[in-house]
């Protein structure tokens, strides 16, 4: 067994995990954060994108112990004062979101795409937002929701 | 309006079965077969036994003891009966079978102690060619059925032999409809607790149709059904996939009630590509007469489907291969029909239903065919649909299969369809780029399918379980809020909403005092669950008929409430007032008061209470119809089909949600365009799966997807209630055969026909390198 320190959502958590435990499965099971999904533990589907020190990354393909000492944020960190982010909203409002499954990766990898690229064109979103499948959508929702909330971010900075 | 159900999705707070983690929870991890077809000589667990933190293991002999094996019965001598054991018995038949079970206390733990188990197994030869396993001298899967041919089935209608003979031309051709899957983002799922004190058993699961696990496991299990609770919460996406009963929910149950402690069991992407059911396997030789005017004559077909393993419960082996016949007359005028269709096992995981079930492959071949026949008398392909569709003076319309379409808008769908694209000009814009030497194509194609079926027929053919009913429960509690309880699950399609919307207005209350509780079995009243396109339909018109009765009571009460007649009160703006005099009024809120304070407060002999609970059959159940057009562009150098504008034109009966509408529309065509173009699943020749990964079986991402154009013609339904047709499945019906068409149509020059699906590139490489060759 080894020790994890680590600052998820602004909070600072200490866990105890074997040295093979995935970063997914200790931010589900041992800090019971079950926003972040799972869906093909093979690096492709993006459903378990979090942001590590600040970069979008895929939890499924890291081990819990290369997370000791980084910062994270997962979809609970997304809401401020019990408000939702400008983009969880825009997806709301542009029906971003079928099943849900994909959505927590979708907004983390959104909100990196948006990061580095304020204002991206269509093919720029979808590009951006390329690295996580969703099998419900068809993305035209999730493409409306990103352009949408943009320019929102730009403003809130 | 957007969705209620996204507040939670949003946040990370839904609650998918992986996100459930009750005290003293066992993970389960299944050791699947890594042979096609082989005889399981020998089962040696002790060393996983021994290993810390394994509670249990579970080979198909100890389960065969605590459960019976799983027979997907059927009414008609169409389909043989054959066995499904949820861990393999005897034999494995196909790579990714369960052949074992391990409960431990973690998943990690599960995994080591499959890998410690010794399984003997003697390979015996494998089938995995459809064709070939019909040869006598195949191997055999089902000894119990004497053949692989499990199902065979013919529609006729007239003498197509003779129409065909005297037809002015007859197009044929062999269609390949390849290998597919849905991939649903979360993959399968389940959790089982067996309360050994009150002997009730509770499955949470990433199922469509709780309520048909719940009623098959108290068989199974032998339990009654009371005692068994389904649970399908916030699931991960469906497309059919999770409509089948799969063989880890019942492994899962028995484990759990043998241990008195709660085994759950997460499928990984691998067990998912493996082990859930596959789709649209078809091999479709076809052929359509037609007069001078190009006016059909007449369709001759037959179907062979490679239906995998097993017959899957409860749709059965047939589901795929009756559907695909059924459909393929299509909209169309179809006077003489004779289709044939035949689903063989091989070594491959079992067929089950995917969004379209059938269709996407019969609509490929009809809309091929047309096309087909179109170029060779010179006709416009949008010309020759409109001189055979249905007209609309003739509906209702009774297909050559026996299927009756009610008033739809087949010639409507299309007009628009080439008005919105503005057909004329991107026929001139293609005519100058081919001048430039580009391969600029636009494929139309046009469908209908049956939806919301009700009890006249069953859902897939000879099945024995009955699918034409849903209910809906709405109570109104005492403080004026209403929640509606539905027999249906939602995994993506936003019932939570649109059901709200539908009560809402039937009651008279905003929609934020409505509270939609789904895919529950031990609080929603009777029904099976969602699939082939009914929960607005069914659940829909329940929900209508329930909120009528609510509403009735509720007149009666506020007449008493007003002292005025309850035939002159009316609703308005959430008030109940009597008529002329709006003034007088209650809200429903003092209605809901009053039901609960009894007599005091109520007419004579009225019962308290506000609440009532309607069922709903549709009987022949009703239809939705489209057409859709794609532009595509074919890149002379990779040979990638490239998609640039894409039309949908839908008619849904009356529209709930829009928004939703649309994105059923934009993920169904999703899904059919990655069927055209990107995804497939390979075997090799011994049955080996190929494509396991999401590296090999492409689905596609943001980048592959084009942006959709979609409309709506809202033509009622006359048949079922609020006019609803249902209309989750259309996007994949269209999609497939509008990309095939457009790539054919783009090749025109070198005159190459699109026969087989996906086109990938290596495919159209191979196409157009013959052609050439062909000079
Ligand atoms: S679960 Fe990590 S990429 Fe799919
Ligand atoms: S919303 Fe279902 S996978 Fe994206």
């Amino acid at each position: 067994m080894v020790t994890v320190r680590l600052n998820v959502n602004g909070v600072a958590h200490e866990g105890r995990c074997e040295p093979r435990k995935l970063l997914a499965d200790f931010i589900r099971e041992d800090l019971g954060l079950t926003g972040t999904h799972v869906g093909c533990e093979h690096g492709i589907c993006g459903a378990c994108t979090i942001m590590f020190n600040g970069e979008a990354a895929r939890s499924c393909i890291m081990l819990a112990v290369q997370a000791d000492g980084a910062e994270l944020m997962t979809v609970e960190g997304l809401m401020r004062d019990g408000k939702l982010h400008p983009l969880q909203e825009a997806f709301r409002e542009h029906h971003g979101l079928q099943c849900g499954f994909c959505t927590p990766g979708m907004l983390i990898t959104a909100l990196d795409l948006l990061r580095t690229n304020p204002s991206p064109t269509d093919r720029e979103i979808r590009e951006g937002i390329s690295a996580v499948l969703c099998r419900c959508t068809g993305y035209q929702g999730i493409v409306n929701a990103v352009r949408a909330a943009a320019p929102t971010l730009v403003a809130g900075r | 309006m957007a969705r209620r159900e996204d507040g939670r999705f949003l946040t990370g707070q839904g609650s998918y079965v992986d996100d459930y983690r009750p005290a003293r929870l066992l993970y389960a991890a299944f050791l699947r077969s890594p042979h096609a077809h082989a005889r399981v000589v020998r089962i040696d667990a002790s060393a996983a036994l021994t290993l810390p933190g394994v509670a249990a293991v579970l080979t198909g002999e100890d389960l065969a003891r605590s459960a019976k094996p799983v027979r997907a019965a059927s009414k008609t001598p169409a389909v043989k009966v054959t066995s499904f054991p949820p861990l393999a018995l005897g034999k494995v038949r196909h790579v990714g079978e369960a052949v074992v079970m391990v409960a431990a206390e973690s998943r990690y733990v599960a995994e080591d102690a499959v890998e410690r188990i010794l399984v003997e197994y003697e390979p015996i030869p494998v089938v995995t060619d459809m064709e070939g396993a019909l040869r006598p001298e195949s191997p055999l899967l089902h000894d119990e059925a004497g053949t692989n041919l499990l199902v065979s089935r013919e529609f006729a209608r007239g003498d197509v032999d003779e129409a065909l003979a005297g037809a002015a031309l007859v197009v044929r051709e062999r269609f390949r409809f390849h290998r597919h899957t849905p991939v649903c983002m979360e993959n399968r799922g389940c959790l089982a607790e067996y309360a050994t004190g009150s002997g009730t058993l509770t499955l949470r699961s990433s199922a469509q149709c709780p309520g048909l696990v719940r009623d098959v496991l108290s068989d199974l299990l032998d339990m009654p059904e009371h005692r068994i609770r389904v649970i399908a919460a916030d699931v991960g996406g469906g497309f059919g996939a999770k409509a089948s009963l799969y063989p880890e929910e019942i492994a899962t149950c028995v484990m759990a009630r043998r241990l008195g402690r709660p085994v759950k069991w997460i499928g990984d992407r691998r067990e998912d590509l493996l082990a859930t059911t596959h789709a649209w396997d078809e091999i479709v030789e076809a052929e359509l007469g037609v007069d001078r005017d190009g006016a059909i004559v007449g369709l001759r077909a037959q179907v062979t489907a490679d239906v995998g393993a097993y017959s899957i419960y409860p749709w059965t082996a047939a589901i795929e291969p009756v559907q695909t016949i059924s459909f393929l007359p299509g909209p169309y005028r179809v006077p003489t029909y004779r289709g044939r269709t035949r689903g063989v096992a091989t070594c491959k995981a079992p067929l089950g239903p995917y969004r379209g079930v059938g269709r996407p492959p019969a609509v490929f071949v009809i809309e091929g065919l047309m096309d087909r026949a179109a170029r060779q008398l010179g006709l416009d392909p949008t010309e020759i649909r409109l001189r055979n569709f249905v007209r609309d003076e003739e509906f209702p319309y009774k297909s050559p299969s026996g299927i009756v379409w009610d008033r739809s808008s087949f010639t409507a769908s299309l007009l628009r369809a080439c008005e919105a694209l503005d057909y004329a000009a991107v026929r001139a814009e293609q005519a100058r780029a081919r001048a430039a030497g580009r391969w600029l194509g636009v494929g139309v194609a046009s469908y209908v399918e049956l939806t919301g079926i009700g009890s006249a027929i069953p859902v897939s053919p000879g099945m024995p379980i009955a699918t034409g009913t849903e209910a809906a429960t709405i109570r109104f509690d005492p403080a004026g809020k209403v929640t509606a309880v539905f027999g249906v699950a939602s995994h993506g399609q936003g019932l939570e909403t649109t059901l709200a919307q539908i009560v809402a207005d039937e009651v008279g209350v905003p929609i934020d005092d409505v509270r939609v509780i789904h895919g529950d079995t031990e609080v929603s009243p009777y029904g099976t669950g969602t699939y082939a396109s009914r929960s607005l339909v069914l659940a829909g018109g329940a929900a209508i008929l329930a909120g009528r009765a609510v509403r009735e009571k509720m007149l009666v009460i506020a007449g008493h409430l007003l002292e005025a007649d309850p035939a002159d009160v009316v609703m308005t703006d959430g008030r109940w007032a009597v008529r002329g005099m709006l003034d007088r009024s209650v809200a429903a809120r003092e209605i809901a008061r009053a039901a609960y304070t009894g007599a005091r407060r109520l007419p004579t002999g009225l019962e308290p209470g506000l609440e009532a609970t309607r069922f709903y059959d549709p009987y022949y159940g009703t239809a939705s119809n489209a057409t859709h057009v794609a532009v595509v562009e074919l890149d002379r150098e990779t040979c990638a089909v490239k998609p640039l504008r894409y039309v949908v034109v839908e008619d849904c009966g009356r529209m709930v949600n829009p928004l939703i509408v649309d994105g059923q529309v934009h993920g169904g065509v999703a899904q059919g365009l990655g069927a055209a173009l990107l995804e497939e699943i390979v075997y090799d020749d011994q049955g080996q799966l190929l494509s396991g990964t999401l590296m090999d079986y492409v689905v596609p991402s943001a980048c592959e997807v084009p942006w959709m154009e979609v409309h709506h013609l809202e033509t009622p339904s006359p048949v079922a209630l609020g006019g609803f047709r249902g209309m989750g499945e259309g996007g994949t019906i269209g999609a497939p055969a509008a990309i095939a068409n457009a790539v054919a149509d783009a090749l025109v020059p070198l005159g190459i026909e699109i026969a087989e699906l996906p086109v990938t590139p290596d495919r159209l490489f191979r196409l157009i390198e013959h052609a050439r060759a062909r000079g």
